[in-house]
C-alpha cells in the first residue's frame, strides 16, 4: 500500500529534480548541435546554455528563473494501491508544489488570470494540473512532472485532409519561423506535434509529444516516424538558430502523436519545449520504494490505444 | 566559462557612463558589476500611470533595468534566496520605455529578445541607451550565480515576488549580447533581415492550404511583436 507522504515525497523530488537537472538525452542532443552550428551567435548561445545546466547542477539552482507551468502526468497502475484516495493523492502533488515553490525556489509564477492575484506557491485554481492514466497488468505508479515555459511557440490550426503532408510541413514552418524569431520559443527545442483528434486532444497530444517523449524516440508508426525525421531536417533548415541568429539549429528532434479525428478535417498542434526542457518522473513501486529517471515513458501501448483491446480487456471478457 | 569564438568581450561597471555605453559594439558579449534592478509592468504601471513616487535614490545607485522576475523566496531571518534570475520578453514593455527611461535616467535596457525594430531609433537611441540582450534564453542559473546580494526590494507586498522592484547587487553578471548601439542599429533587426531573405524558398513547391484564416497575416517576414 502506498501512503500520500510517499506521493508527495517523489512529487517534491521531481519538482526540484526537473527545476535543476537537464534531462541527459536532451543535453546530449544539444551537444550534437554545437558541433554542427555554423553560425557564430547562435553557437555561443547553445555553449553558453551548457555553461548554465552545468552551473545549475552544481549549484543546485533552477536552470531558468521562469519555472513556467509546473505540472504533473500521473499514471496509475492497475493494480497499483494507495491509501489516501484520488482526492488525496492530488492534495499530496498540490502541497508537494508548494513546497517545492518555496525551497528550490520557484519563481510563482501561478495568477489569476484576470485578477493577477497569486497564491505565491504555483497552486491555484486549476492549477497545477494533474492529467490522469492508468496502465494495464502493473502495480506502480508514475508521476511526471513538467516545467514548460508558458508563452510562445505553441499553435494550431485546423487543416483538411487535401493538405496533406504539404500543409502539415508549411504550418511547421510557419511556427517555427513566427517564434523562432528573436528566439521567443527559446529554441532549440524538441517540438511536439498532435495531429487528429478533438480540437483539445490535438493540443494535448501535441504536447505530451513534446513534453513527454525523450530525444530519439522514434512513433511506432514507421511512416510517421519518418515524418518525426523529414520535419526536424526541414526545422533545421530554416537557416535560423538560438534567439533567432543565423544558424541551423532550431530542432532537438521531432515528436509526432495521432489521434482518430472528423472524416473532414486533419487539425494540428505545434509545441515547442525550450532550452530548458525541464522533466522528471518518479516511479513508486507497489512497496513505496521510489525510483527517479528523466524519461516519463508516458506513451506505453495501452496509452496510444493501438488496438482495440489489450491484455487486460481479454482478461475481463474472459471472466464474464 | 563559454568560449565567444570570434566575439568581443566587454566587462561594464554600473553605473554605465556614456563614454562606456558609446564604446558598446553589437554582437559583443558583456558581463555587469554594479547594481541593476528590475521593473515591468507592474511597476511601470505603479510610477508611471499612479503617479507612486520611485525609490529614493533609484537614479543614483543604477541606470541598468532588467526586465526581470527572479526565483526569489523570504526566508525565515527576513533576507532573500535569489535561485535562478531569468529575463522576460521587453516587446510587451514598449509602450512604458519612452516615459520610463526619461523619469529614471536609465541607459541599460536588459531583456529578453529586444524591442520592436521602431523602438531602437525612436526611443533607445535619442536618450542615449541601448539594449543588452540575455542569452538563451535560459540562462537563470548562471545570471543568478552572478547576483550577489538583494541591496533592496519595492512594491514586494503589492505586486509579489515576479512584478516587485529587486535591486541586485551583481558581479561578473551575465553573459549579455549588445543588440542595439546609440546609433539605433540592432543586431537581432539585421539578424532578422539575413533569416528573412531565406525564408521564401522554403515554401517552394509546397502547395497552398485550403483554408486561408482570415485577419491573419501572410507575409512571413514580419515579426509576431
Ligand atoms: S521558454 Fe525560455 S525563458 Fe521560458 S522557461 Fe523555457 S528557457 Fe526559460
Amino acid at each position: 500500500m502506498i501512503d500520500n507522504a510517499t506521493i508527495e515525497e517523489a512529487a517534491y523530488e521531481i519538482m526540484k529534480k526537473a527545476a535543476i537537472d537537464i534531462p541527459e538525452d536532451y543535453l546530449e542532443g544539444i551537444r550534437g548541435m554545437v558541433d554542427l552550428e555554423t553560425g557564430d551567435l547562435s553557437a555561443f548561445v547553445l555553449k553558453a546554455m551548457l555553461d548554465n545546466y552545468e552551473t545549475a547542477t552544481e549549484d543546485r539552482r533552477p536552470m531558468c528563473a521562469d519555472t513556467g507551468l509546473p505540472r504533473y502526468w500521473v499514471k496509475v497502475g492497475d493494480a497499483a494501491r494507495f491509501s489516501g484516495g484520488f482526492t488525496g493523492f492530488e492534495r499530496a502533488l498540490r502541497a508537494a508544489t508548494a513546497r517545492a515553490t518555496h525551497d528550490v525556489p520557484l519563481r510563482p509564477n501561478r495568477v489569476h488570470p484576470l485578477w493577477r492575484n497569486e497564491h505565491n506557491n504555483n497552486v491555484g485554481i486549476n492549477a497545477p494540473e494533474v492529467e490522469w492514466s492508468f496502465e494495464p497488468d502493473v502495480d506502480w505508479i508514475d508521476i511526471t512532472t513538467v516545467h514548460k515555459g508558458g508563452l510562445f511557440g505553441t499553435d494550431y490550426r485546423m487543416l483538411f485532409p487535401g493538405d496533406g503532408i504539404d500543409g502539415i510541413k508549411r504550418f511547421f514552418l510557419d511556427t517555427l519561423i513566427a517564434f523562432g524569431k528573436r528566439g521567443l520559443a527559446c529554441q532549440p527545442a524538441i517540438v511536439g506535434v498532435g495531429l487528429g483528434g478533438s480540437k483539445d486532444t490535438c493540443m494535448q497530444l501535441g504536447k505530451q509529444a513534446a513534453c513527454l517523449r525523450a530525444v530519439g524516440d522514434r512513433n511506432p508508426d514507421p511512416k510517421i516516424a519518418e515524418l518525426e525525421l523529414e520535419l526536424k531536417e526541414l526545422g533545421n533548415s530554416i537557416g535560423m538558430g538560438a534567439m533567432g541568429f543565423v544558424g541551423s539549429s532550431m530542432v532537438v528532434d521531432c515528436h509526432i502523436e495521432v489521434g482518430f479525428t472528423h472524416t473532414g478535417g486533419m487539425p494540428m498542434s505545434v509545441h515547442t519545449f525550450c532550452l530548458s526542457s525541464r522533466r522528471a518522473t518518479a516511479r513508486i513501486a507497489a512497496d513505496g520504494s521510489i525510483a527517479y529517471r528523466s524519461d516519463p515513458q508516458w506513451f506505453t501501448p495501452y496509452m496510444r490505444r493501438e488496438t482495440i483491446e489489450w491484455p487486460s480487456q481479454r482478461a475481463l471478457d474472459k471472466s464474464a | 566559462m563559454a568560449e565567444p569564438k570570434g566575439l568581443r568581450q566587454v566587462r561594464l561597471k554600473l553605473p554605465a557612463s556614456p563614454q562606456d555605453i558609446a564604446a558598446l559594439q553589437l554582437g559583443s558579449v558583456v558581463y555587469l558589476d554594479g547594481v541593476v534592478y528590475t521593473a515591468r509592468e507592474g511597476v511601470y504601471e505603479r510610477v508611471l500611470v499612479r503617479g507612486e513616487p520611485l525609490p529614493e535614490g533609484l537614479c543614483e545607485i543604477s541606470n541598468a533595468n532588467f526586465h526581470c522576475s527572479p526565483a526569489a523566496a523570504l526566508e525565515p531571518d527576513g533576507s532573500y534566496a535569489i535561485g535562478g534570475v531569468t529575463a522576460t520578453a521587453s516587446f510587451r514593455f514598449s509602450k512604458y520605455m519612452a516615459e520610463w527611461l526619461d523619469r529614471t535616467g536609465t541607459k541599460i535596457v536588459i531583456g529578453k529578445a529586444g524591442m520592436p525594430r521602431e523602438d531602437y531609433q525612436k526611443v533607445l537611441s535619442p536618450r542615449g541607451a541601448v539594449y543588452l540582450t540575455t542569452v538563451g534564453y535560459g540562462t537563470g542559473a548562471l545570471l543568478g550565480r552572478g547576483v550577489k546580494r538583494v541591496r533592496e526590494v519595492h512594491w514586494l507586498e503589492e505586486l509579489g515576488i515576479a512584478q516587485a522592484m529587486w535591486m541586485f547587487e551583481v558581479e561578473n553578471f551575465g553573459p549579455f549580447i549588445v543588440d542595439s548601439d546609440l546609433a539605433g542599429n540592432s543586431l537581432f533587426a539585421q539578424q532578422g533581415d539575413l533569416v528573412n531573405e531565406r525564408i521564401a524558398r522554403l515554401y517552394d513547391g509546397l502547395k497552398p492550404p485550403a483554408l486561408h484564416r482570415y485577419g491573419e497575416t501572410d507575409d512571413r517576414k514580419r515579426e509576431v511583436m
